[in-house]
């Protein structure tokens, strides 16, 4: 399993490098996709189905197509940047450095005692058989128990594809308009 | 775009079984991983990969525009509506507990209306939004990518 993880995590850092060295803005979205496509997989070996088939669907799938769509309509290099990289690699470190030395504290990855599993996780697992009749907890918490916040979700992309169609718009009848 | 004839062919074999891989991801959310929000994009994946072997203009022959707008629209709705329809039916916002003959009955039909509206919502939204980028340019040669 650790040779699982060490794979896929060598192979998410090697795409995120070549992302960041790249300036074809068609292989970067490519590479984007298999970014996710990665991180489905970690999320697989988490166990965290649900989340890995969200990520392998929108992350690798859908938002890939989307950014090509964009990309049509732009162009096609990334344009060399005329500032000094230094500064941003300074702020870069030091919040990465940062974030590094903020997980020193967490507890270990599926320690009994985390706020996580002893909090209200428990109680979901234990209950939602029972209060909702449905086998998978992930659907009943985000449906039911946490229906609010889906709504909300939902409503996210609806504004979304509002906006885009405010913007951008849908294709005129054939009337040579545009 | 013409010239793919493997291409156009597989992806045409693949149609079906990707809708009907979002129609099963769909009504089996409650037993397995998935549910409306995956089964809306691969939904829309499918109508995505119509118009990228077809063309826009094929995809908004087969769902029109208003079709779409509607769509979006309509799943919003259902999933607000459900929580309207739970208060005037006399518990709180989105508690499904009245739906059914018994609470937990109730908690299952309120589940899968919820999860139908994500779905119709996500994959209309998904496609208009494509829709709305891709008809902008005309076909692009390989060449220009």
């Amino acid at each position: 399993m650790i040779a699982v993880d060490l794979i896929l995590f060598v192979f998410l850092i090697l795409t995120a490098l070549a992302i960041v060295r790249l300036r074809n803005l068609f292989a970067i979205t490519m590479l984007a996709g298999l970014f996710s496509l990665l991180a489905a997989g970690l999320f697989m070996t988490l166990d965290a189905v649900d989340v890995a088939f969200t990520e392998a669907a929108v992350g690798a799938g859908i938002s890939t197509v989307l950014m090509l769509g964009a990309l049509a309509l732009t162009a096609r290099e990334e344009k060399p940047s005329a500032h000094s990289v230094t500064l941003p690699l300074i702020c870069c470190l030091v919040t990465g450095a940062a974030l590094i030395y903020g997980t020193l504290d967490m507890p270990f990855f599926g320690h009994p005692g985390t706020p996580v599993q002893t909090h209200v996780g428990g109680a979901y697992l234990v209950r939602a058989g029972a209060e909702t009749g449905v086998p998978n907890v992930v659907t009943a918490v985000l449906a039911s128990y946490r229906g609010y916040d889906t709504l909300g979700e939902v409503t996210v992309i609806f504004v979304a594809a509002i906006s885009v169609l405010l913007l951008i718009g849908f294709p005129r009848r054939k009337d040579g308009g545009e | 775009m013409h010239h793919h004839l493997i291409l156009r062919v597989v992806a045409k074999l693949l149609l079906p079984f990707i809708l009907l891989f979002g129609l099963y991801v769909q009504w089996h959310g409650d037993y397995g991983p998935g549910g409306g929000f995956q089964a809306g994009v691969i939904f829309a994946v499918g109508f995505i990969l119509y118009a990228l072997i077809c063309g826009v203009e094929a995809l908004t022959r087969v769902v029109p525009q208003a079709v779409l707008i509607a769509g979006m629209s309509l799943g919003l709705l259902l999933y607000a509506g459900t929580g309207v329809t739970s208060m005037l039916l006399g518990v709180g916002y989105l508690d499904y507990s009245k739906f059914g003959s018994d609470p937990v009955h109730g908690q299952e039909w309120g589940i899968l209306i919820v999860e139908l509206g994500v779905g119709i919502a996500v994959a209309c939204a998904m496609t208009a939004i494509f829709v709305a980028f891709a008809h902008r340019e005309p076909d692009l040669d390989d060449k220009d990518w």
